[in-house]
């Protein structure tokens, strides 16, 4: 029997657990069935929509609902989003992986404090910075603008993204610095030439988990931003959902809509958003 | 630039290591718009400020006005509760999920891929999506016309709050379960194939194994849940915003309110460094308390 489950991992695991299967497809209903509303009824004519049963497909489903999110300045949002988070992803990345860089690769005391602060900054609540940069970006002229937007969200991005960053960079060989040390190579080349495109997967991981987070966020534009167009996503979810009010299908087909675009990525992208976002903590 | 330890070695080579300078960039935004901010916050807790004209400095006064303000402390109270539900509901299930998705079965990996889709909504999607199936006139419960589902779920101050736990646990218990997979999937085989030879069954080996192996992964990840729902804004705002006198005035709430409805951003801003510090305090509290210290493996030696 022993020599059995060695052999074959461990046999008690491969019995089926019943128990935990039953667990499983509970958990499952819990997170689907909310989904699969929000799908089911974006797609229900306005008319007569509560007057069925909403878990079961209306007859005559049409997507007229996502028409008139279309064209209630949804594309304006889409692009402000867009932009907030392809700026906020590669700005961060790049200084991140700079300081990545050096935080494992010197030692100076400049370097270690600036990590020590990374790490305390990690415990920093976002919201507790809200009326501060709200004053601030007034002061300098930045309220109401994508800037007032990315420039936080760059900056409570970074303590984390070092931090898995750095994680990876420990694992890069020490002889390969070494050899293109004697090879006369500098610094900056081997940031270019060996750091950057053997930390790829890591980058992908930090970009994508990133983006996510600066594509999802609700309080920095809910405070920072006021005019319509400056408006992003999230915060278009909760106008739509004030401008059409008893519409439930048009303002669940705004929230589809938005989802869009990061369900691709998590389709095609998963196993690197989702190692992204435990990358940090679960090492 | 370098210390003692290391001159040897760069005397020999070179180059020394990259200039710490490297590290400059990421530090300046750090500072300018992350820690600079929480000195603000303290300047502007010394003032009266309402947002349009420039702040009056009152010493202060906003403290005691604050602290002592039954409100203020309603709300505390309210926090703790939040993360004690958040904690008890969470933990258990995240556990268990992980342990779970971190089996091989084919079936777990498609359960995975489905449990792991709320981390891609945001929490406006979130808190729309489940304002709409809770409408008491127009939601899943009334149309389904189940008695104990049609409720007036975020209207009822005794319901509200488990409505809130609930919804936070559908947004975040995903992201756990991924942190316990992870946690899980590092336990060494050979614990198991060691137990299985003594003969232990499933339950021991959870419960002799995988628990106490996941050791600093619940300490990581019961920090990041305790300090997350501390700070919980974005669905609790959707979802209440309109719903009259909700009883779900958190810290961050209520911040917001005294801040941005009541235009005190002095005394706001006292609940600020309020949510600082004691984030601060649980965050660095629990990391200590469990010997937690660095983001190393716990596997040394293995």
């Amino acid at each position: 029997m022993t020599t059995a489950a060695t052999r074959r991992g461990s046999s008690a695991r491969h019995r089926p657990n019943v128990l935990a299967g039953v667990g499983g497809f509970v958990w499952l209903a819990i997170i689907i069935i909310p989904i699969y509303y929000i799908v089911i009824t974006s797609v229900r004519p306005q008319a007569g929509f509560f007057s069925s049963n909403q878990l079961i497909p209306a007859a005559d489903s049409n997507l007229d609902q996502y028409a008139l999110v279309l064209q209630s300045d949804f594309f304006l949002y889409l692009a402000n989003s867009v932009i907030i988070t392809v700026i906020s992803v590669v700005v961060t990345v790049l200084v991140c992986i700079m300081a990545a860089y050096a935080i494992v690769r010197s030692n100076t005391r400049f370097v270690r404090a600036t990590f020590g602060l990374f790490l305390l900054g990690l415990a920093i609540p976002l919201q507790a910075t809200i009326i501060p940069l709200f004053y601030m970006l007034s002061k300098a002229g930045l309220y109401d603008t994508l800037a007032a937007l990315i420039l936080p969200s760059i900056a409570f991005a970074i303590p984390l993204t070092v931090l898995i960053l750095a994680n990876f960079i420990r694992d890069i060989p020490k002889e390969l610095f070494e050899s293109m040390k004697v090879d006369g190579t500098s610094n900056w080349r081997m940031l270019f030439s060996l750091v950057i495109p053997l930390s790829r997967p890591a980058i992908v991981t930090v970009g994508l988990y990133n983006a996510l987070g600066v594509w999802n966020g609700f309080l920095f534009p809910l405070i920072l931003t006021q005019s319509p167009d400056k408006r992003v996503l999230p915060l278009s979810l909760w106008t739509f959902q004030g401008q059409f009010s008893v519409n439930v299908p048009a303002v669940l087909a705004a929230v589809v809509l938005s989802t869009l675009p990061v369900f691709v990525l998590y389709v095609f992208g998963r196993r690197q958003l989702v190692s992204g976002m435990t990358a940090g903590f679960s090492k | 630039m370098t210390t003692n330890r290391e001159a040897g070695v760069t005397r020999k080579t070179r180059h020394a290591g990259p200039s710490g300078w490297m590290a400059a960039p990421a530090l300046a935004f750090f500072i300018v718009f992350a820690i600079l901010p929480l000195l603000v916050a303290l300047y502007l807790s010394f003032t009266n400020w309402d947002a349009i004209s420039d702040p009056v400095w009152v010493g202060f006064d906003n403290w005691p006005k604050v602290l002592g303000d039954p409100v203020t402390i309603t709300a505390l109270l309210l926090s703790l509760k939040i993360i004690v539900f958040s904690w008890v509901v969470q933990t258990p299930i995240s556990l268990l999920l992980g342990v779970f998705t971190a089996g091989r079965q084919r079936y777990r990996a498609i359960l995975a891929a489905i449990f792991f889709l709320p981390l891609i909504l945001s929490s406006a999607a979130i808190a729309i999506a489940f304002k709409a199936i809770l409408d008491p006139n127009f939601g899943l419960g009334a149309s389904l016309g189940l008695p104990f589902l049609n409720q007036d779920w975020l209207g009822d101050q005794n319901l509200i709050l488990y409505v809130v736990v609930f919804i936070i646990a559908w947004q975040f218990v995903p992201f756990h379960t991924l942190i316990y997979q992870g946690g899980v999937r590092q336990i060494p085989a050979s614990l198991y194939e060691a137990a299985e030879i003594d003969g232990a069954n499933r339950w021991q080996q959870f419960w002799s194994i995988t628990l106490p192996q996941l050791r600093y992964t619940i300490v990581t990840s019961s920090t990041l849940m305790v300090v997350g729902s501390l700070t919980y804004f974005d669905v609790i705002f959707v979802l209440t915003a309109g719903v009259p006198g909700s009883g779900i005035r958190i810290l961050p709430i209520d911040m917001y309110i005294t801040g941005f409805s009541a235009n005190q951003m002095g005394q706001a801003s006292v609940i600020a460094i309020m949510l600082c510090v004691i984030g601060l305090v649980l965050a660095l509290g629990l990391t200590k308390f469990s010997g937690f210290t660095k983001m190393t493996s716990q596997q040394e030696g293995l």
